[in-house]
């Protein structure tokens, strides 16, 4: 094997600048595979995360829904009477029952989640919907209270703070971020105080110590965020009184079947991750397979360029082959030296191209890329994974072999009498 | 068998090329070489002496007969044994296909006994070294092949073709291109080989001078030896 590899490697020196035209081939499709791929998940996982950075895995919740069994369906009447027994009861236009918004229990959940082995993350969620009073109109808005050190590490709240710190809304009482659209609508800026009423028609002043920015116009026209005590004050409510407890997962991939056995054990609705954004995991599924598609496709281009490089080697070099088979080296061998100097190619161009697919994707990094919806991104987002590089490198030595292997097939058969005759 | 069995006999060997027409170009082909023996093999254009070189140097395998090489049947054997029988047991010299012109000449005339592989490569290069310095070439082994002039080629050629010590030595008109005064080296060289190393060679030629000097002129005419 290491004469063929001599050998192999003689020939490939003997057609230097075909040779390095072949490995630059291969080389550009490893470069654009990794960089193309590497920048496309970037940009998945941004947008992605736009959203799903910041919904819970599972979000527990109480629905203001009809009771599911009617106080008549449970009168069976006297059963002794036969036309009793066959009538149906008829309840029309049923109206959800009075309930708070709250969730039971809320802090024996709370405890029992956190002691859980499966969950990451426990941030309780207390959501009211409020107006803010600015002059004489009445702007219609939604202050989450929240748990401002949990929502920050788990939900990274603080990249989406485009002014304001975080640890101002934790730490102060009657503390407000307002949504950038809402903001700008009532002109507010950080250390100016907005009067809020309540639904029940409570009023407070409460002071901005933040702007936030989602990325939604929509939904930064309405959210608000404050500290959950503060919207239990603003509610007139007790400390335990939560309407949201969302959970983060250690593995996102059991939030659903979680979420069936949450809702059931507690009483309670359960939503998960899966069920609340379906459409964005096709939108990725869907970008990642037009990035393959023309990854893999590049990658067979340079296929291509290296069965033709080698093909024109092969006619170059019968008298090679010729001799090669005159003094003993048998169709194997003559197969397994084309066969290596393609795998030559595809490795030296795989490996170049890996690094020029890094230095792409560093430049890629580097270039600036400001959007409104993302206020702490400044460069284009780049997945530096080294998933990508691995299947360049797979791909790369698996066309070039594909290539190599017709071509070597083809010297292998070549009659050195033929060409030993033919002069 | 006896020890001094014959390295080369060929039985009743045919053989047709049936494109576009069937031409029967050996018909029944016999002959032997004993070890030592340097034969040549002459006779006019198309009598089918190339054709018999090519079917014995097992290169060619089809054909109908018998072709024993030191006492093995070529017939019916797998390309990779007959590639080894090639590696081991003959030596090549041809009339223009010398050497690879990619490699050094001390690279050409090494490949077939790394191939081979029965010493290291160090042993090789040594042998290949002595063989070119009995050749008077040791002063090119660094040079590239294609470097040298054709006499020079065809002694790195013969030199190459006797690195693995084979039984016998085969030419196709090995002295074709060469002039007077390289073709009498050439000649002389492989007299020494069949003297001095107990070789057997067995060369197609045209040149007269040539066969007449060898030990014994086989005479082939339209596919059948003569004499």
């Amino acid at each position: 094997m290491k004469l063929l590899l001599s050998i192999a490697l003689t020939l490939l020196r003997a057609k230097l600048r075909q040779s390095i035209v072949a490995a630059v081939g291969v080389m550009f499709s490893i470069t654009m595979f990794v960089a193309l791929l590497g920048f496309m998940n970037g940009l998945n996982d941004l947008l992605d995360g736009l959203i799903l950075n910041r919904t819970p895995h599972i979000r527990l919740f109480n629905e203001l829904q009809a009771s599911p069994q009617q106080p008549i369906a449970l009168d069976q009447g006297n059963d002794s009477v036969a036309e009793n027994r066959a009538a149906h009861h008829f309840v029309r236009s049923v109206k959800p029952k009075d309930d708070l918004p709250r969730l039971r229990n809320g802090e024996a959940i709370m405890q029992a989640m956190e002691r859980d082995p499966r969950v990451l993350a426990v941030s309780p969620r207390l959501v009211a919907q409020v107006f803010f009073n600015v002059g004489t109109v009445d702007l219609n808005g939604q202050v989450s209270g929240i748990d401002v050190a949990q929502e920050t590490r788990h939900y990274r709240f603080a990249d989406h703070l485009i002014q304001g710190d975080p640890k101002d809304l934790a730490t102060g009482s009657n503390t407000l971020v307002l949504g950038k659209g809402l903001a700008d609508m009532m002109a507010a800026e950080i250390g100016e105080t907005v009067q809020v009423t309540t639904a029940t028609g409570d009023r407070a002043m409460l002071r901005v110590v933040g702007i936030f920015q989602s990325g939604i116009a929509d939904y930064d026209k309405v959210q608000c965020y404050a500290n959950i005590r503060t919207v239990q004050k603003l509610l007139a409510r007790p400390g335990g009184y939560y309407t949201d407890i969302n959970l983060k997962l250690h593995d996102l991939a059991t939030a659903p079947a979680m979420a069936r056995e949450l809702a059931a054990r507690f009483k309670v609705d359960a939503v998960d991750i899966q069920t609340a954004n379906a459409q964005f995991e096709t939108g990725t599924t869907v970008r990642t397979i037009i990035s393959y598609a023309v990854g893999v496709v590049l990658l067979i281009v340079a296929g291509f360029g290296i069965y033709n490089i080698l093909n024109m080697m092969i006619y170059e070099k019968l008298d090679t082959i010729a001799i090669l088979k005159a003094t003993g080296f048998n169709g194997a061998d003559v197969r397994r030296i084309f066969l290596l100097l393609s795998m030559i190619i595809g490795l030296v161009g795989g490996i170049s191209g890996l690094i020029g697919g890094l230095v792409l994707q560093m430049l890629i990094d580097h270039l600036p890329f400001n959007t409104a919806a993302l206020p702490t991104i400044t460069t284009f987002p780049v997945d530096y994974s080294a998933r990508y590089y691995t299947i360049a490198v797979t791909f790369a030595l698996l066309t070039t072999w594909v290539a190599g292997w017709f071509p070597a097939r083809k010297a292998s058969r070549v009659d050195p009498v033929e060409i030993i005759r033919g002069k | 068998m006896s020890i001094a069995r014959d390295v080369l006999v060929v039985e009743k060997v045919n053989k047709s090329f049936h494109d576009p027409v069937t031409v029967q170009v050996l018909k029944d082909v016999s002959l032997r070489v004993a070890p030592g023996e340097f034969v040549s093999i002459t006779g006019k254009s198309g009598c089918g002496k190339s054709t018999l070189l090519y079917i014995l140097s097992t290169m060619d395998t089809d054909f109908d007969g018998d072709v024993v090489i030191d006492g093995e049947r070529t017939a019916g054997l797998g390309g990779e044994r007959l590639a080894a029988i090639r590696n081991e047991k003959i030596g090549f010299v041809f009339q223009f296909h010398y050497l690879l012109p990619e490699f050094s000449v001390l690279r050409n005339v090494m490949l077939p006994g790394l191939k081979l592989g029965r010493k290291a490569a160090v042993e090789v290069e040594a042998d290949a070294m002595e063989r070119l310095r009995e050749l008077d070439m040791a002063d090119q082994a660094l040079k590239m092949a294609n470097q040298l002039s054709g006499g020079q080629k065809q002694r790195v050629a013969i030199a190459r073709a006797l690195i693995n010590d084979p039984l016998i030595i085969m030419g196709d008109e090995p002295t074709g291109n060469l002039d007077k005064r390289n073709a009498d080296t050439v000649f002389d060289i492989f007299q020494r080989i069949a003297a001095e190393h107990k070789r057997s060679l067995l060369i197609v030629t045209h040149d007269p001078d040539f066969a007449a000097r060898t030990d014994r002129n086989i005479v082939m005419d339209d596919g059948r030896i003569v004499r």
